[in-house]
């Protein structure tokens, strides 16, 4: 066997680690804040970059330090476990507001004490009109920020938190430390002239690198300074040695390059943790792990001083580590990320920029590392092509079968001339790895702005029935009476015109946003990691990178082509369905109820066309109006019509049957999203480009969109990823696995996502793992993208459901990522537990 | 061939992604009609063959339909990346694919034709002849013995086991591979006697190296009720992993190798 590939033994202090880090609710810690707040009062007038850098440096000398119990690994960004930090720089209301009800919220819920609370209103008062948030509000067109308040977008990630979504040079730090870098920002230094035009901000900019990389260094000496102390009063001599150990280890890394495996590991953990220290953006992912480190590990093997069960047992700690970041996000945002997920994705497997597959005996160690933890993170992720050994998929293979959903699986033969028709070179492309849930890019050269923005295309078909109109207000353009309309292509037309105006709006948004980011929080510390912000003398947020992108993500698919099916064939084909009726259907929710949020709505729309008449509404008339549209008694003639309605729209062909028609509906609806995207620039000196997911917020989404002609009901989820909508799909997971394929991929170069759900039983003994990495690679023949598994049984959900106390650690695949099952909202659990179960006889 | 793809046969469903009835990802043909009437028959609207509405759910379904070789090939063929990539192929059910011996040879003659790996599983309960047509195209033959004593054979499917017995000796000398498979019943032959009897008597097989344990379930339960039939197993639970280990053993004992599940 070329590949050390067997089972390693987990180390009891792994299983305690994982037992002391899930013993309390996670808690909201005050102190950067704070000390972010000091150094922004004293910093007053300076240049921004100067500003971020110095709060970074007052942040890492003085913020409390901790090291847990039995830690190989340390340095933790809040006292307590799975605490989280506050970075009110970028948005402060939603928390404030919510301070009373964020630790008793459904959704990642988070304790806050009265004493966090009263430093945190103090903090407040001086980011008033500060916030990267206010200032990208302020940016924005009027109408962007009304189709925002109507929910048909949402670029929620950016506009209220940090960016993240990166990789950066994590080797560089390996080999060269904060020692090497800040040389090499030194140097840029002494090339700038003074009559340079650029010289303000270059030299500022690099400054700020040296500060910050100053800043590390200290930081990292004040985990040695605290281990010794604890070592010197540590009376288990194992432990002592630990202790001195890891002294020893931060006295070295990451000031200077790593010498050893374990320091290896140590350096790579404070770059993973302080960049989001920094920053509070999410989905700062390590990427190819196995690669980078390999060179220690092979370094220490080969000399004898490594066992292949310490390699395990460091990477095991890291893996414990990447769970001990957290993030308090609004309530609205933590439904759409549920499972206090950070996204930090790591991959591996693949291939390198000359071609040739790469799988070493570190890429099986990271599978391993997450059999041991069996926690959310890291979102692990595995690169598949046609050099992948089968050894390799095997053991990923058992790793899906243990129901946590990792790792997610990505094809290489798909990816690579994906992102170089967005201009990445060959050898940049093959060295691909993935940012979050699903987004492929380039390590250290990269800032894609991926996750920019959830678009909901069913709010957009909505805008067709209405002629533009939104609970009374004009939101989109006008295409048209729908009910005037004569044929389907007439129809599918109006829908790409009302698409790409709202595209046009959401690019506006995350153009404003983007501006903000880079006038109120440059990121020097992170940029000093990605080529070419140093030579550039520029940070990440102002253009530094090499390759700069936006990625917004559009969603709903499955829901629109059913739809376009359903109108296509029952009222221009077949004649059985006028669209009047249908538009009527859907507006009484096909007969099935309305609830008071949509009889507000349906109120709001009547008053304020009432008042564009000219006509006065007291508030009585509003109560009466808002009365008789909720109790609204639907004929029996009509119900009994609707539900016949109904059962034609059943009747319809569906997307995931492996059936051409409805498949190339929904390849041409996908278009919609993904072609108009490419044509818009951001201020980076980048270029849009569309990715095809939700993450998870194709339920609370869905609960803001009405009824859709696919018989979807209101305020019901609408279809998961670029999957088909749950339950219709009927011909098991390779008819499904079929349809999704004929999607066109490639261009939807900022990733798709496709969730599929297996019975145990379908990956049972080393045929079922053989049949299902087959299966893998036959989707991914047939140029699939990307793909993930939920393997556990619908009874196992349902009990979890009854008895969450008994499944605390129950770990299932969301969306692009992994959460425990008993964290989630109901609804999302109830989504999960009803997409379809394959393979299940 | 022109005339094979225009042979019409009466089928119930397809069932592709299936994985427990034969090498790698399979689809599966299920054919209608059969000769035995076992009570645990979890394929109860297999039985008869003719056209029958089964109600589901409240809503009456309409079970088998009739279709061309070609039909049914089109709809084989959608998965012939999975079956390349799993060493998989097709597996023919039913019912009793020996009862349309003519659509069951066109249809392997078909796979063959494309290239297939194929599959029978069958009671084998039908005239040697007509089985003897249909093994040259196909690959592995998964015949179920149920029982080796015939009044029992009798009492539970219907039908005695004699001739079921002599096909299995000659298809061990005549076919490319036999796999001989036991549905495992509770108050049939769920004991460690009556599995052993039919484990000797497979491994007294020449040729024959694998039996499959396949332990009861009540999933056909719902369809009994469907179609308005009394189902005669009620009350029976399905086995736990204890209850099956014992047997498991019996059959190890004859030097065969065993598998539970398909």
């Amino acid at each position: 066997m070329k590949y050390k590939s067997g089972p390693i033994e987990k180390s009891p202090r792994i299983s305690k680690l994982v037992e002391d880090l899930y013993k309390e609710l996670p808690e909201i810690e005050a102190d950067r804040a704070v000390l972010l707040t000091e150094s922004y009062r004293q910093t007053e007038g300076e240049p921004m970059v100067i500003r971020r850098a110095k709060a970074f440096v007052h942040i890492l000398d003085q913020i409390p330090i901790t090291i847990r119990e039995g830690e190989l690994i340390v340095g933790s960004a809040t006292k307590k476990p799975r605490g989280c930090q506050v970075f009110p720089e970028f948005s402060f209301t939603w928390l404030e507001e919510e301070f009373d009800t964020v630790a008793t919220r459904a959704a990642d819920p988070f304790f806050i004490s009265e004493e966090t609370k009263q430093s945190l209103h103090a903090v407040y008062q001086y980011w008033t009109g500060k916030t990267t948030s206010e200032l990208a509000t302020s940016y924005m067109a009027p109408e962007t920020k009304k189709a925002m308040e109507h929910n048909m977008f949402t670029p929620g990630n950016y506009f209220y938190n940090g960016v993240g979504h990166i990789t950066v040079k994590y080797w560089e730090v390996l080999e060269i430390g904060y020692r090497g870098i800040k040389e090499k920002a030194q140097k840029e230094l002494e090339t700038c002239q003074l009559g340079d035009a650029d010289y303000a901000k270059r030299t500022r900019f690099l400054q700020a690198v040296i500060l910050s990389c100053d800043a590390v260094c200290r930081y990292a000496n004040r985990y040695a300074d605290l281990a010794e102390q604890l070592a010197a009063q540590c009376v288990d001599p194992k432990r002592k040695a630990e202790l001195l150990q890891i002294a020893a280890n931060c006295r070295r890394v990451p000031e200077y390059g790593a010498t050893s495996f374990y320091e290896a590991c140590q350096s790579f953990w404070f770059v993973q943790m302080l960049l989001q220290m920094e920053s509070s953006g999410h989905s700062i992912s390590p990427g190819r792990f196995d690669q980078y480190m390999y060179p220690y590990y092979e370094k220490d093997r080969k000399e004898g001083k490594l066992t292949q069960e310490q390699a395990q047992e460091y990477m095991d700690c890291i893996w414990v580590k990447l769970n001990d970041l957290n993030k308090v996000r609004d309530a609205a945002s933590a439904e759409g990320f549920a499972g206090y997920s950070l996204f930090q994705n790591l991959i591996a497997g693949g291939q390198n920029t000359k071609g040739v597959d790469v799988t070493n005996d570190l890429s099986f160690l990271c599978i391993e590392a997450s059999m041991h933890v069996a926690l959310p993170q890291p979102s692990l992720s595995v690169r598949v092509w046609n050099g992948s050994p089968n050894e390799f998929l095997l053991k990923a293979a058992e790793l899906t079968r243990t129901g946590i959903g990792l790792p997610a699986y990505y094809n290489d033969e798909v990816i690579i001339p994906a992102l170089m028709s967005r201009g990445l070179s060959l050898e940049d492309a093959r060295d691909y790895n993935i940012i979050g849930c699903v987004e492929p890019q380039k390590a250290g050269k990269t800032e894609g702005w991926h996750d920019a923005a959830f678009f909901n295309m069913c709010r957009v078909l909505e805008l067709v029935f209405s002629n533009g109109m939104d609970r009374g207000e004009q939101i989109g353009i006008q295409t048209g009476d729908v009910t005037k309309m004569q044929t389907f292509e007439e129809f599918f037309e109006a829908y790409q015109k009302q698409m790409n105006y709202m595209i046009s709006l959401l690019v506006n948004a995350d153009n404003a946003i983007d501006v903000a980011h880079k006038e109120r929080c440059p990121l020097p510390y992170e940029s000093c990691m990605v080529d070419d912000c140093i030579q550039r003398g520029k940070t990440l947020q102002e253009g530094g990178a090499v390759y700069n992108f936006t990625g917004p993500q559009g969603f709903g698919i499955a829901n629109v082509a059913d739809s376009m099916m359903v109108v296509k064939k029952l009222i221009f084909e077949e004649k059985r369905l006028s669209m009047a009726e249908l538009k009527e259907a859907l507006e009484a929710n096909f007969g099935q109820g309305i609830s008071n949020e949509q009889a507000q709505e349906i109120t709001t729309s009547v008053v304020k066309e009432l008042l564009e008449k000219g006509k006065k509404v007291t508030e009585e008339q509003i109560a009466q109006i808002f009365i008789t549209v909720l109790n609204t008694e639907v004929s029996p003639e009509k119900k009994a019509r609707y539900k016949e309605i109904l059962s034609m729209i059943e009747s319809v062909p569906k997307y995931g049957n492996d059936l051409e028609e409805p498949d190339e509906m929904a390849r041409e609806v996908a278009y919609t999203y993904t072609r108009p995207m490419e044509q818009f620039k951001n201020p980076r000196g980048g270029i849009f480009q569309a990715g095809l997911y939700p993450v998870s917020a194709n339920v609370p989404l869905g609960q803001q969109t009405g009824a859709t002609p696919d018989g979807r009901l209101a305020h019901t989820p609408v279809a998961d990823g670029v999957g088909p909508m749950a339950g219709r799909d009927i011909h098991g997971p390779t008819a499904t696995a079929n349809s999704v394929a004929k999607l066109d991929h490639g261009i939807a170069s900022n990733g798709t996502l496709f969730n599929q759900k297996f019975h145990p039983s379908a990956l049972k003994g080393q045929q079922g793992l053989q049949n299902f990495v087959s299966f893998i690679r036959t989707f991914f023949d047939k140029k699939g993208m990307h793909m993930q598994f939920n393997v556990v049984s619908r009874e196992i959900l349902l009990d979890a459901q009854k008895h969450p106390e008994n499944y605390k650690t129950l770990v299932v695949r969301v969306a692009g990522y992994s959460a425990l099952f008993t964290t989630l909202s109901r609804s999302l659990q109830d989504d999960i537990i009803s997409r379809t179960e394959q393979g299940s006889i | 061939m022109e005339e094979n793809k225009q042979v019409v046969g009466r089928i119930f469903d397809i069932q592709r992604y299936s994985i427990h009835d034969g090498p790698g990802i399979r689809t599966l043909v299920f054919l209608k009609g059969c000769v035995l009437r076992c009570r645990w028959c979890c394929n109860p609207e297999s039985q008869e063959f003719s056209i029958q509405t089964m109600v589901m759910d409240g809503k009456e379904k309409r079970i088998g339909r009739d279709a061309t070789v070609e039909e049914v090939m089109e709809e084989i063929q959608k998965d012939n990346r999975y079956y390349e990539r799993s060493g998989g192929g097709v597996t023919l059910s039913g019912g009793e694919a020996l009862c349309q011996p003519e659509f069951t040879k066109a249809l392997l003659m078909e796979c063959k034709e494309a290239g297939l790996h194929t599959a029978i599983e069958s009671t084998a309960c039908a005239s040697y002849e007509i089985i003897e047509k249909i093994l040259p195209y196909l690959d592995l033959y998964l015949m179920d013995i149920k029982h080796c004593n015939a009044k029992k054979h009798q009492e539970f499917t219907g039908k005695s086991n004699e001739l079921i017995l002599e096909n299995a000796r000659r298809l061990a000398l005549d076919a490319k591979e036999l796999v001989i498979r036991v549905p495992v019943i509770p108050s049939f032959n769920d004991t460690k006697e009556e599995i052993r009897a039919i484990a000797e008597f497979a491994a007294s097989l020449p040729n024959v190296q694998k039996l499959h344990l396949l332990p009861y379930h009540r999933l056909g339960q719902d369809k009994y009720n469907g179609l308005g039939r009394k189902y005669l197993l009620d009350g029976y639970m399905p086995f736990t992993e204890q209850d099956i280990e014992p047997l498991f053993l019996e059959v190890k004992k004859t030097g065969l190798q065993c598998q539970i599940g398909g």
